[in-house]
């Protein structure tokens, strides 16, 4: 059941939240153990928040939008109380003292929070084997990894655990793992949605979005989520327009670029450029005129997103420093304190990063690196701005590849950076994209097909990737 | 060009990161960051020193709020996750005249 299905029932009074949810902590008992999805289930909270939902329905009141949806949620996400791991030991039983806004606008709109998912290790990962809590595995494959970072809320809305999930991408993490398990996940225009209480990894980069089965049940999580906060001296200022009111407009007359460097790119498997065209042909048969656009700065996105991210992440952890929250490792001074704590709290990725961020902003490197990924991205930016003249979205890979084995990449860093090539110039930009199942790839497994608007144009974004769902094979 | 990573740059920026990297890590990482850096040469090769830098994806400038006095986070929720506190402060190693 979709979760447009669920809410509209329950707010229909035809179906009772508590219901909804326990059909889905049915097979979270049933499959848990073997996709480790989840850091932390909330059972109680969900059956307490779902029966004030029933309450309120029986009461007459309107519970909201999401009434009776069940979420799973990013654990990097903050909750009031309740642990927030952020896949990493250095927050060891860490309870946040306030809430993340997505979340209250979740709980606003009649949304259960049924538990906090498995990430990489604060977001650094594209397959969420860097936990400090064990890896998430793939539902369709528990030999294979769900993508990452944000992997625990792909895999627990394919394995329905939950009818929508909330990640966060930075450089990809929603859009990846969605494309390899095979849902919906949307990454928003930065600034779109709120970033308050969901736990800085690149500043200028993340952003939360949602998870879903379908194009419509991302869309209304989306309209729950965006919009501005006093609280995110980031977020946009302008309401938001619908994104659900323009799934139905269809893409008659819309122009739809193919983007040859990150399609046409080494290491994108046949079967994943395959889907890529047809996707392309299926939107030109649907109304859309269809042309193959060149974005040559979007070849240096690794390399510019793989200083600027660490960069930002060496300054944004410095705060992991034992003294307010989390481990602490005791010793005769300060400063030893610190960088005892901080070896023993953080894994191998998450140091790796902050060395090389650390680097790459020190004395003498910081015009050879950091400012220089800077002016790439500027490129990036102009490039993009060149092709939306004559396109209205794009289209590209999200992931090179289809699932692949669980430890296939963790001894190759550069490896699993390359996961990211089709995600990361979309973020670099700050524009939006999500991803969109469309057929499989090897083994049979889920291919994911990336939609690319500009910044705040998640509607065209949805008119596209409508079609393309209806599309799909 | 960029000249290699060695073992006494990544004792360096340990240090300036505050990471108390064990031996094998300094080896492990030696290795990395030069790998890692190599493939960031493309860009570092680039001669494009004219292009503005993008540091932030919007153009938003001096966001303020309204100057109005807001509940600040319950100050003893925030002392509770604290590794250690006293007299409802956070309690560090001594800092002056420390050994």
């Amino acid at each position: 059941m979709t979760a447009v299905e669920i809410a509209r029932d329950v707010r229909a009074g035809t179906r009772r939240a508590r219901d909804v949810l326990e059909e889905h902590l049915a097979r979270v008992d049933e499959r848990e153990a073997e996709v480790h999805a989840f850091n932390l289930v909330l059972t109680d909270e969900a059956r307490n928040a779902a029966d004030a939902i029933d309450a309120a329905v029986a009461a007459g009141a309107d519970p909201g939008p999401l009434a009776g949806v069940p979420v799973a949620v990013k654990d990097n996400l903050c909750t009031r109380g309740v642990p927030t791991t952020c896949g990493s030991r250095i927050l060891d039983g860490w309870c946040p003292p306030y809430t993340a806004t997505v979340l209250e606008r979740i709980s606003a709109a009649g949304g259960v929070v049924v538990g906090k998912t498995n990430c990489d290790e604060f977001a650094m990962g594209s397959s969420t084997e860097n936990s400090a809590f064990g890896p998430t595995r793939n539902p369709h494959d528990v030999r294979r990894v769900p993508g990452g970072s944000s992997g625990g809320s792909a895999a627990a809305v394919v394995a329905g655990f939950a009818a929508v999930g909330l990640g966060s991408d930075t450089g990809g993490s929603i859009r990846q793992p969605a494309s390899l398990c095979g849902v919906v996940g949307v990454k928003p225009t930065y600034g779109r949605v709120s970033r308050s209480g969901l736990v800085a990894f690149a500043s200028s980069l993340d952003q939360v979005g949602p998870f879903a089965s379908t194009v419509a049940d991302a869309a209304l999580v989306l309209d729950v989520i965006a919009g501005p906060d006093p609280l995110d001296s980031t977020s946009v200022a302008e309401t938001p327009p619908s994104t659900t009111d323009a799934l139905s407009a269809g893409v008659e007359g819309l122009r739809v670029g193919v983007v040859e460097e990150l399609t046409d790119t080494d290491g994108v498997q046949p079967e994943v450029r395959a889907a890529v065209e047809s996707a392309a042909a299926a939107l030109a048969h649907a109304g859309a005129k269809v042309e193959r656009v060149s974005t040559p700065s979007a070849r240096y996105g690794i390399s510019a997103y793989y200083l600027i991210a660490p960069a930002e992440a060496s300054s944004n952890l410095a705060r992991y420093d034992g003294v307010r929250y989390g481990l602490r490792v005791d010793a005769e001074d300060v400063a030893t304190m610190n960088a005892r704590t901080r070896a023993a709290g953080f894994g191998e990725e998450v140091k790796r990063r902050i060395m090389l961020g650390t680097y790459a902003l020190s004395a003498g490197y910081y015009d050879a690196y950091y400012r220089k990924a800077q002016r790439v991205r500027t490129l990036i930016i102009r490039d993009f701005a060149r092709v939306y003249e004559s396109c209205d979205v794009l289209v590209a890979p999200t992931s090179p590849t289809v699932a692949f084995p669980l430890g296939a990449r963790t001894d190759d860093p550069l490896a699993m950076y390359l996961s990211d090539v089709c995600t990361v110039p979309s973020s670099l930009a700050g524009h939006a994209s999500m991803s969109v199942p469309f057929g499989t790839g090897e083994a049979g497994l889920p291919v994911g097909v990336q939609v690319l608007a500009p910044a705040l144009a998640e509607p065209i974004m949805f008119r596209a990737a409508a079609a393309l769902e209806a599309a799909a094979p | 060009m960029a000249r290699a990573i060695t073992r006494a740059d990544v004792e360096h920026v340990a240090q300036l990161a505050r990471l108390a990297l064990d031996e094998a890590e300094v080896q492990q990482f030696t290795l990395d960051l030069g790998v890692i850096l190599e493939h960031a040469e493309d860009v570092a090769a680039l001669d494009i020193d004219d292009v503005e830098p993008t540091a932030h994806p919007l153009p938003l400038v001096n966001v303020v709020r309204p100057d109005e006095v807001h509940a600040p986070l319950p100050r003893d929720e925030v002392l509770a996750q604290a590794p250690a506190v006293e007299d409802g402060r956070f309690r560090v190693p001594r800092i002056l005249d420390a050994p």
